[in-house]
């Protein structure tokens, strides 16, 4: 492979918050893409999609395809790029906000089409770009400028919808464990068929759970990947709960027919 | 002869009068009349009353009477609703095992007993009365036999069998006869019309949500898609819909959606997407009656102020609105064609009216719908998606080839298609659309974008736009007086509407919407308008009510 086709920066410079967990996820992202490209996958078919908010300023600092779409609907636009043509390789980055509140209807049914994309959510468990407000994950009271007194919700948990929604590839990630997030981009762009990556990722302005997520977060082995129940007993163990461990690594990964 | 008879042909939903309706088109179609049908049903599965009103003559006509020569009543309900559109010497052919009438021209048909005679099924009864029709109109039973042969599959023996009985048991009133015409048309309705349409310039990926009057399009191309090259989707919602045409488009594939009223305004954040990263794009909106849900299966064209202004920010896009089935099926095509020249997206507009009506198609539109052209990249230097060029138009290139990086966003965004906020960089852009949108004005100004029927010379004129182009140009002929069709509304052809008002001193306006949407538009450019008139019951325009409207709009002018 010629080394100027492994050139993954832009001249665009980056406008994150100094600390942000998007930069594990860049360069978790970068790393996977060079490995992708070296085993034989052609720059020019990757394709990425994103969103609005932080997470999607992403397709900015990558030079390889991208298409930048609306808040809640990079998912639906990545569906439309591998319909279009199959060689592609279609991965989507958008955050919770945009893919759990506005668009979730667009992840459920990917799921249960099992299109053969993936996306990964940058979990800031906030709307950040909007200055802090809560969303589907933020835990309950989490104190926006839009709920001062706390938000009366309870989060859900996505890797459960997940599982419910028929996914075949399901994994949780931590933005700080960069060579583990790596592996599971890897291994999810490599799935056949629809794969989700949930991506812990602190927020250093408006939600900063690193020092939660680094007591908190452990890895999980490879096992039982295609038994459900085994796949929702490790899911289960977090809840989004204060107290308990947070397992990261791949929790269920199937094989089934592909949408075409 | 001039002949032109009405025929109607109801019952509830479940009891066949649509297909027993097309069945009468075809046949008359066969012995070269033009066909007109108008279906009328409710939003329903089984129950309640549905209709086909089906016109046919030997002069091509875009719309149906209130006054009909000939009634089929599958049931009593029919007979109850229509027969005060029965004309005087009009016949009613009803099914006799279900009611009794007495004091007109009609015939009862034992339909019950014949179909359960040779063990048919309920819905067979239509085929029943179909018969003693076919049989009163004196057409010989070889027509019925052909046409039934050709239309049924495996239940072809036993509705030969019962047409045949039928047939038989009555008797002939009339003679009606071949025309003279050699060319035989295809029945279509404007839906169909429309997919032949983007088939033919090129389209291959259609996406769609169902909704009503606009699902036809979705059904018709999901069966085309079985033998070519098409794929047909649904997908969970019109958001879903509208990016995926959009995803797909920036890979390469043309694309097409299709919805109604509602569906579209869900699609409008995302025309504006298709506006600001330049993506080639096909919207078809069907109207229905609106606001909101509106009223599902009949018509309106109260969509027309919301398509023009549809997307947030400073939109450039094509608009058209076709008012027959070739018209629909020509415009289809083009619009998806200039969407790819242009890199913008268009919207066609019809409405129930034109999407489920059925009409002689003369397929002859095809020929003239050319396939999709657009400007390629096709150079080796670094790829810019956004290339700043003279004419605002940049070369098109899609993922997958090699060195080459394709970014395109929705974000305001510079030649590379890297996100920017800089008031240059921002008005730069800007500008490039405008100089594009000058481009689209230039196209469309060479352009067929305005139809004038009638009389030609008279200093009379009315003007309308889609479907109630077939009612308003029946009437301006019979008043001797012209009628102008806008075809296309945006970029707006008002060179071409100047040319055509020239000598127009009573200009009438007629829309199928309660506040004279396109009479606004007309306004704006300072164009007087006279008198209007104006229909907003969810049905369609007669040519009959427009004609009596103009009747007492031009004598009040004369006081």
């Amino acid at each position: 492979m010629k080394k100027n086709n492994l050139k993954l920066e832009t001249n665009c410079v980056n406008t994150w918050c100094p600390g942000c967990g998007n930069f594990g996820i860049l360069i978790a992202f970068k790393q996977a893409i060079i490995s992708l490209i070296r085993k034989g996958t052609p720059k020019e078919n990757i394709v990425i999609a994103s969103g609005i908010g932080c997470s999607s300023k992403i397709v900015d600092y990558l030079d390889l395809n991208s298409f930048c779409s609306l808040h809640g609907r990079p998912i639906a636009t990545a569906e439309g790029i591998k319909i279009a043509n199959n060689k592609l390789k279609v991965i989507v980055f958008a955050g919770d906000g945009g893919t759990y509140n506005e668009g979730i209807s667009h992840l459920i049914h990917a799921a249960k089409r099992n299109i053969d994309i993936t996306v990964l959510i940058h979990n800031n468990r906030c709307f950040a770009l909007t200055t802090g407000q809560f969303t589907s994950t933020s835990p309950k009271g989490f104190k926006g400028k839009s709920t001062p007194d706390g938000s009366v919700e309870e989060p859900f948990d996505p890797l459960k919808l997940m599982m419910a929604s028929n996914a075949t590839f399901v994994a949780r990630g931590y933005s700080a464990k960069i060579s583990h997030l790596k592996n599971l981009v890897l291994a999810g762009v490599q799935h056949k068929g629809f794969s989700f990556i949930d991506i812990l990722q602190p927020c250093v302005s408006f939600f900063n759970t690193y020092e939660f997520y680094n007591k908190k977060v452990y890895e999980i082995s490879d096992s039982n990947l295609d038994s459900e129940k085994h796949a929702l007993r490790k899911i289960n163990e977090w809840q989004y709960k204060k107290d308990s461990k947070i397992p990261i690594g791949i929790f269920y990964k199937i094989n089934k027919p592909i949408y075409k | 002869m001039n002949t032109d008879y009405s025929i109607v042909v109801g019952g509830a939903a479940g009891l066949g009068s649509r297909r027993a309706g097309l069945l009468i088109a075809k046949l008359f179609s066969s012995l070269g009349y033009y066909v007109f049908i108008y279906d009328d049903y409710q939003s329903l599965i089984r129950g309640g009353h549905s209709f086909s009103n089906i016109r046919i003559s030997t002069s091509k006509k875009l719309s149906y009477c209130s006054r009909i020569d000939f009634l089929i009543a599958l049931d009593k309900r029919t007979w109850n609703e229509h027969q005060s559109e029965l004309k005087k010497d009009g016949l009613l052919v009803y099914n006799s095992d279900n009611f009794n009438v007495s004091e007109v021209q009609a015939i009862g048909v034992s339909a019950q007993a014949i179909v359960k005679n040779v063990g048919g099924k309920k819905i067979m009864e239509n085929i029943a009365l179909l018969a003693a029709f076919v049989k009163a109109l004196g057409i010989e039973w070889n027509a019925l036999k052909d046409l039934l042969t050709k239309e049924f599959g495996k239940d072809r023996k036993i509705n030969l069998e019962i047409a045949k009985k039928s047939f038989e048991q009555n008797k002939s009133l009339m003679k009606i006869k071949k025309t003279r015409r050699k060319k035989q048309f295809f029945l279509v309705t404007g839906n169909q019309a429309i997919a032949q349409g983007v088939i033919q310039a090129g389209m291959k990926l259609y996406f769609a949500y169902p909704m009503t009057p606009a699902t036809g399009i979705l059904h018709y191309l999901a069966r085309c898609g079985q033998n070519s090259k098409i794929k047909t989707i649904q997908l969970e919602n019109e958001l879903a819909v509208i990016n995926a045409a959009l995803g797909s488009a920036y890979a390469g594939l043309p694309s097409a959606v299709g919805t109604s009223g509602g569906g579209f305004a869900l699609m409008t954040e995302s025309l504006s997407l298709a506006c600001q990263a330049e993506i080639p794009l096909l919207i078809i909106n069907s109207q229905r009656a609106a606001p909101a849900s509106g009223v599902p299966t009949y018509t309106a064209q109260s969509d027309l102020s919301f398509a023009l202004a549809a997307g947030h920010g400073d939109i450039v896009k094509f608009l058209a609105a076709p008012g027959d089935a070739e018209e629909a099926c020509y415009w289809a095509g083009r619009l998806l064609s200039l969407s790819w020249e242009y890199q913008t997206p268009s919207v066609l507009l019809v409405d129930k009216q034109i999407s489920e009506s059925t009409f002689s198609f003369d397929e002859k539109i095809l020929a003239k719908i050319e396939s999709i052209k657009y400007l390629k990249d096709n150079n080796r230097s670094e790829y810019l998606r956004y290339q700043d060029t003279k004419k605002g138009i940049s070369p098109l290139s899609f993922p997958g080839e090699k060195g080459k990086v394709i970014k395109t966003t929705s974000y305001e965004h510079n030649e590379a298609g890297n996100t920017i906020e800089d008031e240059v960089g921002v008005q730069k852009m800007q500008d490039k659309r405008l100089r594009k949108y000058e481009e689209m004005k230039k196209a469309v100004e060479g352009m067929n974008t305005v139809n004038v029927y009638g009389n030609k010379k008279s200093s009379k004129a009315i003007l309308t736009w889609g479907s109630s182009k077939g009612p308003a140009k029946e009437a301006a002929e019979n008043l001797n007086i012209k009628m102008i069709q806008l075809l296309v509304l945006q970029p707006f052809p008002i060179k071409e509407i100047e040319r055509v008002l020239e000598g127009v001193k009573s200009l009438i306006l007629v829309e199928n919407n309660a506040l004279g949407q396109l009479g606004s538009v007309l306004t704006s450019y300072n164009i007087k308008i006279d008198a209007k008139i104006l229909k907003y019951n969810s049905r369609p325009f007669l040519a009959e009510e427009i004609e009596e409207a103009l009747n007492k709009i031009l004598k009040n002018e004369k006081k």
